[in-house]
């Protein structure tokens, strides 16, 4: 899904003005997009007196670390990057394994029972996360997942968007190379990790992007099932900050440059897959 | 028999496909779900054993002033969102499909808060909405306008917590928005110009009925996302001052990881459950008759 620019519209009339007016919009806009980004990046190299001067600076007047020294020296922020990067590693590869595999159950395999549990499976997207935590929270509890890292992972393992994508992509997927390899002697699962998985790494990136997205700025079941503060993820870390160092905004806007900076970073890198899951979401349903 | 066993083998490698994610999936969200039901009906507090209510959660909810209270500044929160969102997430769209100098610049500036999770929002725009040292107030002082107190005045409050949210979604949108335009008929449209409609009348007749499906598909996503909205309401005000923008969901956390009661939560939850479903179905039973395919 490659978003290259329409080239019908807007070659004519340019004659007003030297440029596209199109820029007095998107000019503005840009900025007001990225302006708290930049500020926050500049705040956390600030020093509070900078911070509290009037009228408020935007420019630090002397680089100062003291935000990020407050941030490793006194709380667990190392601890909560890890569990981070844990959590988000172990949802990707449970996505991608899981969701494939059950994705192209669905798109290929006959099986009894295959349409009611497609139909249970989109059903639950109506469920709102709301009415689960309650319950869930008690059953992580009651199997003592409460404060380890598998409490903020194993809801992020499988889900019913990433089994529907996968099913899309594969009833795209033409059956000959399929049929050729069973001819060949291939059982179900060689002709699923030799044939077809190789093929399906479009859809594989966009699933990860997804899932890497959800879990890493996943709060809710963290927050619900995590009480001891070295298993928090970063976002569940950084909420803590709000109630104890409300006003040391050097310090928060440090927090949040960690947690933000790495996915900020990802999606400069590789924009076209983020922006291929992003349109993922609303198109094809 | 061989027959029979064929089936039995292909049904048992169908689901050594699907069955694991199937099994996480649904235990995740129709168990818990059923299991809510159950707990709706009791009054709980997870500690002491469960009393049986039958449907007196669910009596209690009409006449609780705070749930009132709540379902007001949801629907606030929606009626300000939904049409922003889809509104700018449009015309930034159109703006973006255009072929001018710096459009991948602009794509990237615009499309980059969508990574930011809702906690680091939430706590970014305290920082620029803080009445004493934020750059809100100092941009309302460069132009002549008197400081607001934006999160802290429970008039504003909604208002400022809808911007924050759609500085997070107008990318979104937008890149919705955007893949639907590029997949708009370019010979229709080239037709359509080469008889000498104007752009405008070619964007109103041509293009703007090839988004409807997309529209209804944004209206309906965008309002489950702000009935729903929890976290930017957590890590921004915590439903306050004085309550002013306590939402459904955000008393519903209240009433169960803070006041532990888990049987009235439940039955707030599942009110928000049906309040979903019903503007949902409504939707898309009113997007039906207007022979709009979206679903």
């Amino acid at each position: 899904m490659s978003l290259s620019a329409d080239r019908q519209v807007g070659s004519r009339r340019r004659r007003l003005l030297p440029f596209s007016p199109w820029h007095l919009l998107l000019m503005p806009l840009s900025l007001v997009f990225v302006f708290p980004l930049v500020q926050m990046v500049l705040t956390s190299f600030m020093t509070s007196a900078d911070i509290n001067r009037f009228p408020p600076r935007l420019i630090p007047t002397t680089l100062s670390l003291a935000g990020y020294r407050g941030l490793f020296g006194q709380s667990h922020i190392l601890h909560w990057l890890l569990n981070t990067v844990i959590v988000a590693a172990v949802s990707i590869a449970g996505h991608l394994l899981l969701c494939s595999l059950a994705g192209y159950g669905f798109a290929r395999l006959k099986f009894a029972g295959r349409t009611p549990a497609f139909f249970a499976i989109i059903a639950t997207v109506m469920v709102p996360i709301q009415l689960l935590m309650i319950p869930t929270f008690l059953m992580f509890s009651r199997l003592g997942l409460t404060d380890t890292l598998a409490a903020a992972f194993v809801p992020w393992l499988a889900s019913a968007f990433g089994i529907f994508l996968m099913r899309q992509f594969f009833l795209s997927l033409p059956k000959e190379l399929e049929e050729a390899a069973k001819l060949d002697g291939c059982g179900s699962f060689g002709t699923f990790f030799r044939i077809v998985l190789p093929l399906a790494k479009p859809a594989l990136a966009t699933l990860a992007v997804f899932t890497l997205l959800g879990a890493w700025n996943d709060l809710v079941w963290p927050l619900i099932a995590i009480s001891d503060d070295r298993f928090y993820t970063l976002q569940v870390g950084l909420t803590t900050f709000q109630g104890t160092r409300r006003t040391q905004f050097e310090l928060l806007m440090a927090g949040n440059v960690v947690a933000t900076m790495p996915l900020i970073i990802g999606f400069l890198l590789a924009q076209r897959w983020f922006v291929a899951s992003m349109a993922f979401t609303g198109v094809k349903r | 028999m061989a027959n029979r066993r064929g089936v039995l083998a292909r049904g048992l490698t169908g689901w050594a496909f699907a069955g694991p994610g199937t099994l996480l999936v649904v235990g995740l969200s129709i168990f818990p779900a059923v299991w809510a039901f159950l707990i709706s009906r009791t009054r709980w507090n997870g500690i002491a054993p469960p009393r049986q209510l039958g449907w007196a959660n669910y009596q209690v909810m009409a006449d609780d002033p705070e749930l009132w209270e709540s379902v007001r500044h949801t629907f606030a929160l929606t009626a300000l969102f939904v049409p922003s969102s889809i509104l700018i997430g449009l015309i930034v769209a159109i703006a973006l499909s255009q072929d001018i100098r710096f459009i991948k610049f602009y794509r990237t500036c615009i499309f980059v808060p969508f990574v930011a999770s809702a906690a680091a929002t939430g706590i970014l725009a305290s920082y620029v909405f803080n009445p004493q040292f934020g750059s809100a107030n100092e941009l309302l002082r460069r132009v002549g306008f008197p400081a607001q107190q934006f999160l802290e005045d429970p008039q504003q409050v909604l208002v400022v917590i809808c911007l924050i949210a759609l500085w997070g979604q107008i990318g979104f949108t937008a890149v919705v928005y955007l893949a639907a335009l590029q997949d708009a008929p370019k010979d229709l449209i080239e037709a359509a110009t080469v008889d000498g409609a104007n752009r405008f009348r070619v964007f109103w007749h041509v293009t703007v009925p090839e988004l409807r499906p997309v529209t209804v598909f944004m209206v309906v996503w965008q309002t489950i996302t702000a009935l729903q909205l929890f976290d930017l309401v957590y890590t921004t005000t915590r439903g306050g001052p004085l309550n002013s923008s306590q939402t459904i969901v955000y008393y519903v956390f209240e009433l169960a990881f803070q006041t532990r009661r888990y049987g009235y939560g439940s039955a707030v939850a599942y009110g928000l459950f049906a309040l979903t479903m019903v503007l949902t179905i409504g939707m898309i039973l009113y997007s039906r008759r207007a022979r709009v395919e979206a679903f």
